[in-house]
């Protein structure tokens, strides 16, 4: 079709709000109890930040590479392409995402988490408990259903916030932000597009660690960084 | 309890609201068959009301979701309606529709009109849609969009001759190509032609629709609200008081009946995942149309109140 440019996102959404979270609340009911398992992931990574030293770096990127590849096959491939046709395509890129954190998790120079403490640091850990603790609420708070909670490890947008927040932990190289940052702009559009007041916050997320990420580079020096 | 059967519960707490489920009786529909309209290259006849099935039938596998669809196409068939439209773009919809339709028992009256969207196996891609239709063959075939169209109309212009297709057409919606659609509906021998048509989109009233009755075209109007922008613009504000006159109760009949009171249109599709919505819809297809005076009172009563 040459005459993409004259389409709007709204003319290319095809489902409409309740469909698209009530996905959530069908995927919650299918893969339960494993929110369970996604909780004591989130709590490991809090403790790998909060302890940042030893093997923490290795073990935060290989239960990140595992919620992403979770959310590119049970979220992505299994549920959200049955009703957006660009799902498949979504689902690859989590899973390319996946796929660099395993490469983070077991080159031969481990990921050093900076410390969360400091202006920088305490954004970054507010990111990480923005997709662990604040994400699952927003259900409740936009007047749906809790059994549409979107829960770290298991959708898409918690999962994303979260691995920002360790992103900036990591002062992670560039092509790791790409997969993340893509999605914050594909949600936001995608969530704004339905009318969801919660569409503003991933591209927040991504505005501000953009921020955050370059400041931390230009202030290289100023956080302490922990190898491990 | 499942989280399912909480959310099942939920659903059908909000269909019952809305007067869905059980309390679907299309009174009337029976007594006083809907407005129909030939299409001219046939002599068959169609309701001037059919049925869309854009984002409001691309439900995925959500079962619940699903029989409230089938909520739908049953008041649907039960208010007279016959046309159903659908796309492979659209998602889910056209498992939907096959899901729906075998719980329906497979109503006689479809009229089955789907599209080819690729640029390449249009072939691969009717026998796909067809399949999750679950019906013999399609009664119409368009061109979505115009895309490929030099490969895809000649296909299912093959089709048509072979028996495995009854209508050919072509599709646009929102004003595009129109450029394009009338250099086809001038040269290729079409059956139908979709075009986006409204209260307040009448660009097709200047060529498309004149050019249709000349070269005996069916007109199907897609977008018929807008996408559901007009309704929500107009819900709450009162109705004049010549809706009466036309025996319409809603701004959604309102905005139906000016579409299919122009001669030139066979068939409006709005699409609804809600059934009192669909038998509302189908009521605008019954009792008297809009004249040309009223036809402009209509349009200048909407632009002065949205």
């Amino acid at each position: 079709m040459s005459e993409w440019w004259t389409y709007s996102l709204s003319d290319l959404l095809m489902f409409s709000k309740p469909t698209y979270f009530r996905l959530f609340a069908l995927l919650n009911e299918a893969v339960w109890p494993a929110q369970l398992l996604a909780i004591l992931i989130g709590l490991a990574l809090v403790a790998a930040i909060v302890r940042g030293a030893g093997r923490a770096g290795r073990l935060a990127a290989s239960l990140l590479a595992v919620c992403w590849l979770w959310v590119a096959w049970t979220y992505h491939a299994q549920r959200y392409a049955g009703i957006n046709l660009a799902g498949p395509y979504f689902a690859m890129g989590f899973a390319l995402q996946a796929v660099l954190l395993c490469w983070l998790a077991t080159r031969r120079r481990a990921p050093s988490i900076a410390s969360w403490r400091g202006p920088l640091g305490g954004f970054a850990f507010a990111l990480v408990l923005l997709g662990l603790v604040v994400y699952p609420l927003l259900a409740a708070f936009d007047g749906r259903s809790w059994l549409q909670a979107e829960v770290f490890g298991i959708a898409p947008d918690p999962t994303v916030a979260a691995t920002l927040g360790i992103l900036l932990l990591w002062r992670a190289p560039w092509f790791l932000w790409v997969v993340p940052l893509l999605w914050c702009g594909v949600s936001g559009a995608t969530l704004r597009e339905l009318g969801a007041g919660q569409g503003w916050v991933l591209p927040g997320c991504a505005v501000l660690a953009l921020v955050a990420m370059f400041v931390a580079r230009l202030r290289m020096r100023a956080l302490p960084r922990v190898r491990v | 309890m499942g989280l399912a059967s909480i959310e099942r519960r939920r659903m059908l707490q909000a269909m019952l609201a809305a007067g869905g489920c059980t309390l679907i009786t299309p009174a009337g529909a029976a007594a006083q068959p809907p407005v129909t309209r030939p299409i001219p290259s046939s002599g068959e006849q169609l309701p001037v009301v059919g049925l869309g099935s854009w984002i409001t039938f691309n439900v995925g596998a959500d079962a619940e979701a699903r029989a409230a669809c089938a909520e739908v196409v049953k008041a649907f068939f039960a208010a007279g309606g016959r046309l159903i439209d659908s796309s492979p773009m659209y998602g889910s919809a056209q498992a939907v529709i096959g899901d729906v339709l075998a719980r329906l028992g497979h109503p006689p009256a479809l009229f089955a009109a789907d599209k080819v969207w690729t640029s390449t196996s249009g072939p691969a891609q009717i026998e796909a849609s067809r399949k999750l239709w679950r019906i013999p063959r399609f009664d119409l075939l368009q061109v979505h969009n115009l895309l490929a169209w030099d490969a895809h109309l000649p296909l299912l212009l093959r089709m048509k001759a072979s028996g495995r297709l009854r209508y050919v057409g072509i599709t646009t919606s929102e004003g595009r190509r129109h450029g394009e659609i009338v250099k086809l509906m001038e040269s290729q021998p079409l059956d139908f032609v979709q075009v986006s048509y409204n209260v307040l989109d009448r660009e097709v009233e200047q060529r498309i629709l004149p050019l249709a009755r000349e070269r005996r075209i069916a007109v199907i109007v897609n977008r018929p609200f807008r996408q559901g922008e007009l309704t929500q613009r107009l819900a709450g504000k009162p109705l004049p008081a010549w809706a009466g006159q036309i025996g319409c109760g809603s701004w959604a009949q309102i905005l139906l009946k000016f579409i299919v009171s122009h001669p030139d249109v066979t068939c409006a599709i709005p699409a609804t995942s809600n059934p009192q919505h669909a038998l509302e819809n189908m009521r605008a297809a019954r009792g008297p149309l809009p004249d040309q005076a009223l036809r402009r009172r209509i349009v200048a009563d909407v632009q002065r109140l949205i």
